[in-house]
């Protein structure tokens, strides 16, 4: 079973997001999807003051066997984004919730986060996969 | 249920993931597939290919059976242990499959066939032999395990006792020794030195231990893929298939014309396929961007003399070795030295290149 952090909220299509205060949001795709995937090999991340709503495509996840596409998790601008992952892909297989976190975003309405699950209810989700 | 290998236990093991391979349970990676493939370029690893099908032909007339069966031609196997390698086709010049035939004696070879095509090979190669005295016997019980890389044969020599030894010290390319308990063959699919070894099943989980107990690295089917994309080595079922020529899967080389004579299963539809002028050929693709060439995606060009032309990539991958991804593809003749391919609803340029990226560790292109 791998690890899903209780302190972190989820999306049911597998990206996690840790609050780090100040209405900001950190995203990154969890332990369970990065082995479904495999070795990372691309990331394509979103720029710096680009903006998303909530479910619509931010980022790319390249691995030796699938682009999959990540959702913003929730509404807002993305202020930050992981540039180790540019030659260093490989975090999000080696530490998906921690080094390998792909970009902060800042909310433009906190409450969006009460859609999440938490670690429990996405625990229970890939169960059902 | 899916079928397992001999050494399942020892795949669980050394952790590693298993998934169904055409109905056999087989290690996709022991953690990471790019590590793996890595340390064949550069080291030695080891693959559990005892899902492969061993077939034995023997008799009076093995020879002039296999000369009507392979479009490649076993009379030029002349020493003892040869190999070669080569399709079986239809009547319509589609492959069947793609097999290593080994030379043992005038009345008796082996065939190493894939597993996804096992029951349909068995049954044309009985349905073929009718009529010939020879014996057509699949070989269930045998294990096989390949090592492959820089360091591969070393780390074996380590493995086979003085008179296996003995008898590969400087052995070719595509030979084959049998001795003792291993049939040993160096042939591979990871464009690396190393051995193919065929061993009795009681014995295969032992000779994994022994591998293992020198450094060999546990290597799974993600990295065989890479490995062997990259050194522009087909894959039956993606790469051609009962549908495709060989003459449009980079293997004219395996068919052979001469003597004009042999009159070989296939070889009046390939000749009329070549008449035809609409063969498509394999080529070579390199992504140098982001981004990863798939199995399945459209290749498009415009010919000299204007015309818009498309072709498929059968397979492609993300190449660990050069960094970017590669692909091969079937195309039309007509490419020049660019084209591009339809990736996320964008068009991409990729170069043109022949197929195979990497041989023995380094970039060939």
């Amino acid at each position: 079973m791998s690890n899903i952090p209780a302190e972190l909220k989820y999306a049911s299509s597998h990206e996690w997001v840790r609050d780090e205060g100040n209405g900001v949001y950190t995203v990154g795709i969890t332990e369970h999807a990065q082995g479904l995937l495999g070795d990372m090999v691309f990331v394509d991340l979103p720029d710096e003051g680009d903006t998303f709503d909530a479910g619509e495509d931010a980022a790319v996840c390249e691995s030796v066997k699938a682009a999959s596409d990540i959702y913003a998790p929730i509404t807002g601008e993305v202020v930050a984004i992981n540039e180790e992952l540019e030659d260093s892909p490989e975090l999000v297989n080696s530490d998906a919730f921690n080094d390998g976190w792909l970009f902060k975003i800042k909310a433009d309405d906190a409450s969006e986060l009460e859609n999440l699950l938490d670690a429990e209810g996405y625990a229970a989700s890939i169960a059902e996969d | 249920m899916a079928q397992q290998t001999v050494l399942f236990d020892k795949h669980i093991e050394a952790g590693a993931k298993m998934v169904d391979f055409h109905g056999w349970d087989m290690p996709i990676n022991y953690g990471s597939q790019i590590e793996e493939h890595h340390a064949v370029r550069q080291d030695a690893g080891m693959f559990d290919v005892s899902h492969m099908t061993v077939v034995d032909i023997k008799g009076s007339q093995a020879k002039e059976f296999l000369q009507k069966l392979l479009a490649n031609d076993v009379a030029k196997l002349t020493i003892e242990g040869k190999a070669m390698y080569g399709g079986m086709l239809n009547e319509e010049g589609g492959v069947i499959d793609d097999l290593i035939t080994y030379f043992i004696t005038n009345d008796y070879y082996r065939l190493v066939v894939n597993s996804a095509t096992r029951v349909k090979d068995m049954a044309w190669i009985n349905k073929q032999s009718a009529g010939y005295d020879v014996a057509v016997t699949e070989l269930p019980e045998l294990s096989m395990i390949a090592v492959q890389g820089p360091n591969a044969k070393e780390k074996a020599a380590k493995v086979f006792n003085s008179e296996q030894n003995a008898l590969l010290e400087g052995i070719k390319p595509f030979m084959s020794v049998d001795s003792g308990d291993y049939f040993i063959a160096t042939t591979g699919y990871t464009g690396e030195n190393g051995y193919e070894i065929i061993v009795h099943e009681d014995k295969a989980a032992d000779l994994w231990q022994q591998l293992l107990d020198v450094d060999v690295r546990p290597c799974g089917l993600g990295a065989r893929d890479t490995l062997r994309l990259e050194a522009g080595m087909n894959l039956y079922g993606l790469d051609m298939d009962e549908e495709v020529s060989p003459l449009a899967a980079n293997m004219a080389w395996t068919i052979a014309w001469e003597p004009s004579d042999r009159d070989f299963i296939g070889r009046s539809a390939l000749v009329e396929q070549k008449a035809s002028g609409k063969l498509h050929k394999q080529v070579g693709l390199l992504l140098e961007a982001k981004g990863v060439l798939r199995t399945g995606l459209k290749v498009v060009f415009t010919d000299s003399e204007g015309v818009e032309q498309e072709g498929v990539i059968t397979s492609g991958t993300f190449s660990p070795t050069l960094g970017h991804s590669v692909a091969i593809a079937r195309v039309p003749r007509s490419i020049g030295e660019v084209a591009q391919v339809e990736m996320r609803k964008k068009l991409v340029d990729v170069k043109v290149v022949k197929s195979g990226f990497v041989r023995n560790g380094k970039k060939t292109f």
